[in-house]
């Protein structure tokens, strides 16, 4: 096999693994902020059963490997409940897998985020007369975003690595595609090229959040 | 006109009565201290006072509309949100710690809440911050971050967001606590100049001279009760054993 025919297939690989980590980017973190307010919920029993719901899913979430939740995600419609699943449900299981897991880890970002602001914020906030919505979209979320985005980037670095554990479910992203092609040519350079690709993708993820990261820095 | 009533204040935060019974009014144009030991219930009074805090028992009585009223039982029962809403918009609060937003310009501070909470017009309320930032001798100030002020600087942009809101009455909690000497007397001189203009306040504080200074009553708190009541001259004269011990500890400093 040549090199060019190699980099095609490579180059396919990666856009399943673009798209598998932007898809879970993009739902992932809004879940993970109505999971934490789940997690936050307080006051009347259905609120705290709420909350005791959300932490039993954040434990077993975070408990167990990513791997043991993408096999259950993929084969438990077929070996619980004899539902016939269709190859493109290969694809599906991975978004779900992966948002759902990820969503628990942004959850508890976004709570250490919402619990280190002074609860002097939230009280002049109501003195001046700002809604609940207002205080939580205007005053902040805003301060929230400042702390977290350190803690964000590690997730997302996390994510891009992680997305090669789609190969167990045998979604035909870059790892997956890798791992065929170095083992049907007995070559190390599709490894090469794959370990390339993610710590070049990661780069520019450290470099945009650090950008981001400026950006935040204009008020302490 | 009587701006503020409040009857028969009770809290309890869990088995400790912090607030036993208390009654106190402020009419228009006065300013009220608040003196007494820590752990008196001050705070806890100007934190039932501005519903940062829920009483337990008592009214609360805004140029005569109720925001708590007392059931038969004594208990505290507030009025619907649309009315607490409005009733809200009469007073405003200056804390120890200023909790300006740090994300906003010292601008956006005092202004955003005119425009999208009252809703106010836009040019009106710029023009009137940049009036009241003047006043305070912040005017080259408007366009810096809270972080780039000093304490002090802090504070009265904090006292200056509260005004921009119109308010009945402000109240202050310890609004120098948190600062030096310096500083706190740069902060004494503005509140000083805002009981010139006749805007009621009430004002809980431990600086003494201050306090006899510029309160038309002062009150004094011990253990939950209003011990001593009275102008500042009645207050600091009166021979009540716990003011005197208390103004003993003060004098000596």
């Amino acid at each position: 096999m040549n090199i060019g025919m190699m980099l095609s297939k490579l180059t396919s690989g990666m856009g399943i693994t673009i798209l598998i980590f932007m898809l879970t980017v993009v739902l992932s973190m809004p879940l993970g902020l109505i999971v934490a307010f789940g997690r936050m919920a307080d006051g009347n029993p259905f609120k705290r059963l709420i909350r005791s719901i959300t932490k039993v899913y954040i434990s077993i979430m975070r408990g167990t490997p990513l791997m043991l939740q993408l096999m259950v995600v993929y084969f438990g419609p077929y070996y619980i409940f004899k539902i016939q699943i269709a190859a493109s449900y290969r694809f599906i299981a991975v978004i779900i897998g992966f948002v759902l897991n990820y969503a628990a880890y942004f959850a508890e970002i976004y709570r250490s985020g919402i619990e280190a602001i002074p609860k002097g914020q939230y009280e002049a906030a109501h003195i001046l007369g700002y809604s609940r919505s207002q205080t939580f979209i205007k005053i902040i979320l805003p301060q929230v975003i400042k702390i977290i985005l350190p803690s964000i980037t590690n997730e997302i670095i996390t994510l891009v690595k992680d997305t090669s554990l789609a190969f167990v479910i045998a979604v035909s992203e870059m790892f997956t595609v890798a791992k065929a092609l170095a083992s049907s040519s007995t070559s190390m350079i599709p490894y090469l090229a794959a370990g390339i690709f993610y710590y070049i993708f990661n780069f520019l993820v450290a470099f945009l959040m650090e950008k981001a990261e400026d950006k935040m820095n204009y008020f302490r | 006109m009587r701006i503020l009533e409040i009857n028969h204040c009770q809290k309890q935060f869990g088995d400790n009565q912090v607030l036993k019974d208390i009654s106190l009014s402020v009419e228009e144009g006065q300013v009220l201290s608040i003196i007494g030991p820590s752990g008196s219930g001050k705070s806890t009074l100007l934190r039932c006072a501005t519903m940062l805090e829920k009483m337990d028992g008592g009214d609360l009585i805004y140029l005569g509309e109720a925001a708590v009223k007392s059931d038969s039982a004594g208990k505290a029962v507030y009025a619907p949100p649309a009315q607490l809403k409005k009733i809200q918009q009469y007073y405003g609060l200056v804390f120890q710690n200023f909790n300006l937003f740090p994300h906003y310009t010292v601008l956006k501070n005092v202004t955003d809440a005119p425009i999208h909470v009252q809703k106010r017009n836009k040019q009106e309320v710029y023009k009137e911050a940049q009036e009241l930032l003047d006043r305070m001798g912040l005017s080259d100030k408007a366009d810096a971050y809270p972080h780039q002020l000093s304490g002090g600087q802090q504070q009265r942009v904090s006292i200056v967001r509260a005004l921009a809101m119109n308010p009945k009455i402000l109240f202050f909690d310890e609004p120098t606590s948190a600062l030096d000497p310096e500083l706190t007397g740069e902060v004494l001189k503005v509140i000083k100049s805002l009981a010139e203009l006749n805007i009621t306040m009430v004002i809980v504080t431990h600086e003494m001279n201050f306090a006899r200074d510029i309160s038309d009553r002062i009150i004094f708190m011990d253990q939950g009760h209003v011990a001593v009541e009275g102008t500042p001259a009645e207050v600091f004269s009166s021979g009540h054993t716990r003011m005197q011990e208390f103004l003993g500890k003060f004098n000596r400093q």
